[in-house]
């Protein structure tokens, strides 16, 4: 940290003049860019439709106020068919996952050179495209449904599980690993005796916490066809039946608000 | 299990079990768990032949991963990543902006509790709504194009960032704080000089994965109407045209992998 002597007394700063001025042409950049970017995003934007929007919006909850509670009964079953979408998927994901973890981790891949970067390239991958995306085609490929989702759901979840669970693995206590050889554990000993034990409440943690984010996913996947209280989002919004939409908004909230819960208290008591 | 140390001759030691020690709870939650897998598989009826049909679709996608067409659609693609990188950016700094006197309102430590109280709810609205939900919401009020998707994304930003800026404001060094007001500075210079240091750090580091994160629910909310490449993406699926589909989803990958490490070289060199 500079210290400057000015007329009559040392000046202490925090930065160099040329650090502060780096910091300044950065943060103008920034500011810069940002302007650029606003301009080319809005050029077709139609400003009187943003005007209107005060108007659009008073409209909007006039329509979707009252609730219409009758409309509950319809939704049960999409429910249950949402809550499924999203544990049948997690369980998917899981099973893909965990051996692409052990082939990610520098610890346990058979090979540095191959398998890991394809392990990687694949977590990667699936955590770059959100699942609505993954439904999208999946829903071209094998038609509408659970099953679509059930899939999409799985897909996106092997890079969140995937690059949780290796990390994992790469931070294990090395020491026990030694201790199991010791003993003339054979491969699969090793990881059943020395790694499983040390990573599984790191597994069953993440589990649960992906699982808590894929009940707030799949009640969108019906958007695209692939099933769940989305499809029936997808109708009322399509026949512009607002007092419809706010009891299935308020539906898919009571469901994720549950399902956090439940998930905190799962990883309380595993953790 | 038998004692470790106190071994019985013709006994071998078990691993105990994984998770639910007291034997009958582990049958019960196990067995439910079997008895729901069982319902919910069962309520997954599929299609067959529409799978059978699709899997030559399915083929045909294979097909286009191997060959995309960035071309023949060249101009929807550029105008699709041109909005969605737009969206990211704008609505990322905005967001950011936005969440700051939200995050330090929210954090107990320095905010009065109706301020806190209030701050805390906007957080937590924010986050429980999910962005395609917002998203249609938008589309609604302010009509079709990335305006609506960046209002979308700066929204969801806000929740975010402000959640875990306060955390961190509630984590800090107090004693920074503490040195800066036995000097006899102000609220706002406490904020200044004894907060602001502690935290910056984490604030661009997190801004830098929002960014990321913006950036792959841009490609997504474009589904539902509100711009980006999403939109490009379903056109190219309504059409069947794998090709140029395979060549959107690349290029989304290729981007988040790119932001991936251009985010992690810059946040060493920031601090």
């Amino acid at each position: 940290m500079p210290v400057t002597a000015a007329s009559d007394r040392l000046l202490w700063k925090r930065r160099t003049t040329a650090q502060q001025f780096a910091a300044y042409a950065g943060w103008l950049a920034l500011v810069a860019l940002t302007v650029f970017a606003f301009q080319v995003m809005t050029q077709d934007t139609i400003w009187f439709f943003v005007q209107d929007a005060p108007r659009q919006a008073a409209d909007l909850l006039d329509r979707a106020w009252p609730p219409r509670w009758s409309y509950l009964d319809r939704l049960w079953a999409p429910l249950w068919d949402t809550l499924n979408i999203a544990t049948l998927g997690t369980l998917l994901g899981i099973v893909i996952a965990v051996p692409i973890a052990f082939l990610a981790a520098r610890n346990t891949t058979p090979s540095l050179v191959i398998a890991r970067p394809i392990a990687l390239l694949i977590i990667v991958a699936s955590r770059s495209i959100n699942s609505l995306i993954w439904a999208l085609l999946l829903v071209a490929i094998i038609g509408p449904g659970l099953l679509a989702g059930i899939i999409a759901i799985g897909l996106r979840s092997i890079g969140f599980i995937g690059k949780l669970l290796y990390e994992a693995i790469e931070e294990i206590d090395e020491s026990q690993v030694e201790a199991v050889k010791a003993t003339g554990a054979r491969g699969a000993q090793v990881i059943d005796y020395a790694i499983v034990p040390q990573i599984l409440p790191t597994f069953a943690g993440v589990s649960v916490f992906r699982w808590d984010i894929n009940i707030r996913e799949s009640a969108v996947l019906g958007l695209v066809g692939a099933g769940g209280i989305g499809v029936q989002l997808q109708s009322s919004l399509a026949r512009l039946a607002w007092s419809e939409v706010t009891v299935i908004f308020a539906t898919i909230l009571a469901t994720v608000i549950v399902s956090e819960w439940v998930s905190a208290k799962v990883r309380g008591a595993i953790i | 299990m038998t004692t470790p140390g106190s071994p019985v001759a013709g006994r071998r030691w078990k691993r105990p079990p994984v998770f639910i020690q007291r034997g009958w709870l582990r049958l019960v939650v196990y067995g439910g768990f079997a008895v729901y897998l069982a319902l919910a598989i069962s309520t997954v009826d599929v299609n067959w032949s529409r799978v059978a049909e699709g899997l030559e679709r399915g083929w045909r996608f294979v097909e286009g991963f191997l060959t995309p067409d960035f071309t023949s659609r060249s101009t929807d693609i550029l105008k699709g990543f041109v909005e969605s990188l737009t969206m990211t950016l704008t609505s990322t700094v905005a967001g950011v902006i936005l969440s700051i006197p939200v995050g330090i309102g929210a954090a107990r430590n320095i905010a009065p509790l109706p301020i806190y109280a209030v701050c805390r709810a906007i957080v937590a609205v924010s986050r429980s709504f999910q962005e395609i939900i917002i998203a249609i919401l938008f589309v609604a009020m302010f009509g079709f194009g990335p305006f609506a998707g960046f209002l979308t994304l700066t929204f969801a930003t806000i929740g975010f960032m402000a959640k875990l800026l306060a955390e961190d404001i509630e984590d800090i060094d107090e004693t920074q704080a503490e040195a800066m007001r036995a000097t006899g500075a102000t609220w706002w210079q406490v904020l200044n000089w004894g907060i602001q240091p502690q935290v910056l750090p984490r604030l661009v580091g997190l801004s830098m994965y929002r960014l990321d994160i913006n950036f792959r629910e841009s490609a997504v909310i474009g589904i539902v109407g509100a711009g980006g490449i999403g939109a490009t993406l379903n056109v190219a699926m309504d059409r069947y045209e794998y090709d140029t589909a395979a060549a959107v989803l690349i290029l989304i990958i290729v981007i988040v992998m790119a932001a991936e490490y251009s985010s992690s070289w810059l946040r060493k060199r920031i601090q």
